[in-house]
């Protein structure tokens, strides 16, 4: 089992490829790998609970880890409790310390 | 340490820099002894095109003497023993066929990327 | 908390791009960690350290330079390369050779130095891990 940080900086109606960074995401897991997606700048737009956000729904219930960048959250006015079920709020350090830790990381 | 670099933009700032940057950083590094393959993505799979031409560029009196010659890039980098991939679907989204690919080229497809990535140290997707 | 040997690549240029921000959050989240920090700055990151990137005035908000006190990207990085000795790391900075010529950007802040890929090559397999931010 190998451990993977994917950074997602993006948001689906953003940018065509997102659904594929999911998908890649959800993929990895498929494979039984512990996978954490940090959804920072645009791509915290998705976790807003909305039709888009089911997506992300779908990637928490396989079992991907779907993190919130704080900071982005906030630059956005997105509250934490209008956020989809299971995004968890994160800071960057937690992000830091998960790449620090030796995690494949990959920005998107 | 086995790298797969991943390159997802092309064409993005080819003429000015008479190269892709990616690929020329991997040719850099390769010829420095560095263990790297690459992965092309998304738009980047038309660098395995056969026919780019990108020659015939002036501004004002001044020519471009040097174009970008990507296919020979991806070729070198074939040849130094670098395994390059493309993604199929998206070589398929994009029409292109095995014919249209340049040789030395090897399709992986989305769903075998985890068991293609699981065979590398680090992903550096550029 | 274990110390480790951090690589990150940048190649986003000043002003273009939020990248350029969440990448300076992690190195500063690096550096407050005590970890030892590689950057290597391609492409347009190359004026991220940029000796000459000056401040101004905001009329549309009524500021003047001072009040404005517009934040550089110099500045900020010569400010985590300060730090970074007090926290038990350091931060080295790197800049792609080439790119600092074509931009004609090489006269840069203190610290910050010129390098190639073969740099690149040499921090990533010293490290613990390294993380590439491409530009788009």
């Amino acid at each position: 089992m190998e451990s993977y940080l994917l950074f997602e900086s993006q948001e689906p109606l953003e940018c065509a490829q997102v659904p594929r960074h999911y998908a890649l995401a959800a993929g990895l897991k498929k494979e039984g790998n512990r996978v954490t997606l940090f959804l920072v700048q645009n791509g915290v737009a998705a976790a807003r609970r909305s039709l888009r956000s089911d997506a992300l729904s779908q990637l928490i219930d396989a079992g991907v880890e779907v993190l919130a960048d704080d900071f982005s959250l906030r630059e956005r006015g997105m509250s934490a409790l209008r956020l989809t079920a299971g995004v968890k709020v994160a800071t960057i350090a937690e992000a830091l310390d998960q790449f620090a830790e030796g995690r494949k990381a990959l920005w998107l | 340490m086995k790298t797969l670099q991943i390159v997802t933009a092309a064409y993005r700032c080819n003429i000015e820099e008479q190269d892709d940057p990616v690929l020329w950083i991997s040719q850099a590094m390769k010829a420095g002894g560095a263990d790297l393959h690459l992965l092309l993505e998304g738009q980047a799979v038309d660098y395995a095109a056969k026919g780019q031409e990108a020659s015939g560029l002036s501004f004002g009196g001044k020519k471009q003497t040097q174009p970008p010659r990507i296919e020979d890039d991806l070729k070198r980098l074939v040849a130094t023993g670098a395994q390059v991939f493309a993604l199929d679907e998206d070589v398929a989204a994009r029409g292109l066929e095995r014919a249209d690919l340049i040789e030395g080229i090897k399709g992986v497809s989305r769903a075998d990327l985890a068991r293609l990535f699981a065979g590398y140290n680090q992903i550096w997707r550029w | 908390m274990t110390k480790k040997k951090l690589t990150l690549v940048m190649m986003d240029a000043p002003f273009e791009n939020a990248r350029t921000v969440t990448g300076l959050r992690l190195i500063d989240a690096a550096v407050r960690r005590g970890h030892d920090v590689t950057v290597f700055a391609y492409e347009g990151a190359v004026a991220l350290t940029f000796a000459r990137q000056a401040p101004h005035a905001n009329a549309v908000h009524g500021r003047d330079a001072a009040q404005e006190d517009h934040p550089l990207p110099k500045d900020w990085i010569a400010s985590l390369m300060e730090d970074a000795p007090r926290h038990g790391g350091r931060l080295e900075w790197i800049n792609c050779g080439l790119c600092v010529d074509e931009r004609g950007v090489g006269e840069a802040i203190p610290g910050a130095k010129r390098g190639s890929p073969a740099d690149l090559w040499k921090a990533a397999e010293a490290s613990d891990n390294t993380l590439v931010i491409g530009t788009r």
